[in-house]
């Protein structure tokens, strides 16, 4: 047995629940088999026959849309069999529990289920109890890991950079509740890049933060100074009605990611974001929209590697 | 030990045959890897208009389901239009026929072609499925536990090795 529960015994990739602890050759396998799945959505016929006859389970116990969707689309066009399951809204609240869910689901023959919980550790919980033959992917799990997300991000970034062993990459904003920043920060430390910025108040950075191999920032304009990647996190709604932040207005004054802050980053750095976006709050829409935005183009790539973890898993 | 043929020797040849009957509106896609290194090679000697496509099947392998995913697939990339068109398609060692039959299907994906012949530098025979090469380089008879691959060199020199299967 691995001592990783995302590995098999022959140190493949079983399960993605976390980018934390999986070895750079994995992650680069990801990322190398998302460039050649972007070939294939560029298509008029975006469709490969690898998965026919698997079935992918979307189970979301926390709302979501853009993430579900983009699996769901990334299962379809591998030919899989997709099952979309709002499970908040149906056995969970009639009191049955995750393990039995999950039981009953692997009974319908699941092969791959695609997991979204408001608890960090759910999939964990539920990759230790699959059959051999089935697979877990995290969608999202609490404050603790989005691992998609930061792949995503990391596929982005070396789209426009080629090449992590020269960049400075910023992560602005509340890291402190984000699975979207640990994910990455996670993947950026693996795959060599240098320098990883956190900039954000005091209340909305993990205490501790300089642990997770970042530079510590307060000050925006400070902090963005010669980035070549700036990564803005959502400022979520809760998080301004209670201490944390005296009010939205007053967080776009000082982290909001405007043209004239934006100035002060590297000439030809991009701008990304997991979305949904708060315009006005943590983003000008000048900039959203703006050359060095690559916003949109993420969510492209999100598919191509979705597709690439989901096809790397289920083989395993 | 089997005697292999010289794999450059046989590229002039085969280059001739295909000379013979090939239309400048032909096009020609390699498989990833050893197809491609082949189609690279006679590409430039046939004078075709378009330029040479590339196609890793990873995507359409019938094994999947017990081989999992290639490690490092290759982007397909069809520089031309597949609609219409007469095909040449290129591969190193023909044996199952498991690779065209998946390159086929694949190809289908990006248009219906008007014809496609298969081009190979040898034939080791062992067909599974009713799959011929319209033009090959050589028939070459290998042991068995024995598969024949095609290597390149540094200098770019093609060569016919035999090795264990493991």
């Amino acid at each position: 047995m691995s001592s990783n529960p995302q590995l098999n015994a022959n140190g493949e990739l079983q399960h993605l629940l976390s980018t934390e602890g999986l070895p750079r050759e994995i992650l680069l396998q990801i990322l190398d088999t998302a460039e050649s799945f972007a070939g294939v959505t560029e298509r008029e016929v975006k469709k490969v026959p690898l998965m026919r006859g698997k079935s992918v389970f979307n189970l979301f116990f926390e709302p979501s849309t853009r993430t579900r969707t983009t699996f769901e689309i990334a299962a379809k066009r591998l030919s899989a069999d997709v099952i979309n399951l709002n499970v908040a809204a149906s056995s969970q609240s009639k009191g049955e529990s995750l393990l039995d869910t999950v039981a009953n689901l692997s009974a319908m023959q699941a092969d791959v289920f695609v997991v979204r919980h408001a608890s960090s550790g759910a999939p964990y919980l539920i990759a230790r109890h699959v059959k051999p033959h089935e697979h877990v992917i995290n969608a999202g799990d609490g404050r603790h890991a989005h691992p998609t997300q930061g792949l995503l991000d990391l596929y982005t970034i070396r789209h426009y950079k080629k090449d992590f062993s020269r960049l400075t990459v910023a992560i602005v904003g509340d890291v402190l509740h984000s699975r979207v920043a640990r994910s990455l920060i996670h993947g950026l430390t693996t795959l060599g890049v240098p320098e990883v910025r956190v900039i954000g108040p005091q209340t909305l950075l993990p205490a501790g933060a300089e642990a997770l191999g970042v530079r510590v920032f307060h000050d925006m304009r400070a902090g963005i100074k010669g980035c070549d990647v700036v990564v803005m996190l959502r400022l979520q709604n809760e998080r301004m009605n209670g201490a944390l932040l005296p009010s939205a207005q007053e967080f776009f004054k000082h982290y909001g990611l405007t043209t004239d802050k934006l100035a002060l980053a590297s000439p030809d750095a991009i701008v990304m974001h997991p979305g949904p976006m708060n315009r006005g709050v943590e983003i000008d829409s000048p900039v959203a929209d703006g050359p060095h935005s690559v916003i949109l183009p993420q969510v492209t790539y999100g598919i191509a590697v979705r597709m690439a973890v989901m096809s790397i898993v289920a083989g395993n | 030990m089997t005697k292999l043929p010289d794999a450059e020797a046989l590229l002039p040849g085969l280059a001739a045959e295909l000379k013979a009957r090939v239309t400048p509106g032909t096009a020609m896609i390699g498989l990833h890897t050893g197809g491609a290194w082949v189609a690279e090679r006679l590409h430039p000697m046939l004078g075709l208009k378009e330029p040479l496509g590339l196609m890793d099947i990873a995507f359409y392998r019938d094994d999947y389901a017990k081989e999992g995913l290639k490690h490092d697939p290759k982007r397909t990339r069809i520089p031309f239009e597949v609609e219409g068109r007469d095909l040449l398609l290129v591969d190193d060692v023909l044996y199952t026929g498991r690779t065209v039959r998946a390159a086929m299907n694949e190809l289908f994906d990006y248009g219906r072609p008007k014809s496609i012949s298969l081009v190979v530098l040898a034939d080791r025979g062992g067909r599974q499925l009713p799959i011929a090469a319209q033009y090959c380089g050589a028939q070459v008879d290998v042991p068995a536990g024995m598969r024949l691959r095609l290597k390149r060199a540094a200098d770019g020199k093609l060569s016919l090795e035999l090795e264990h299967v493991e």
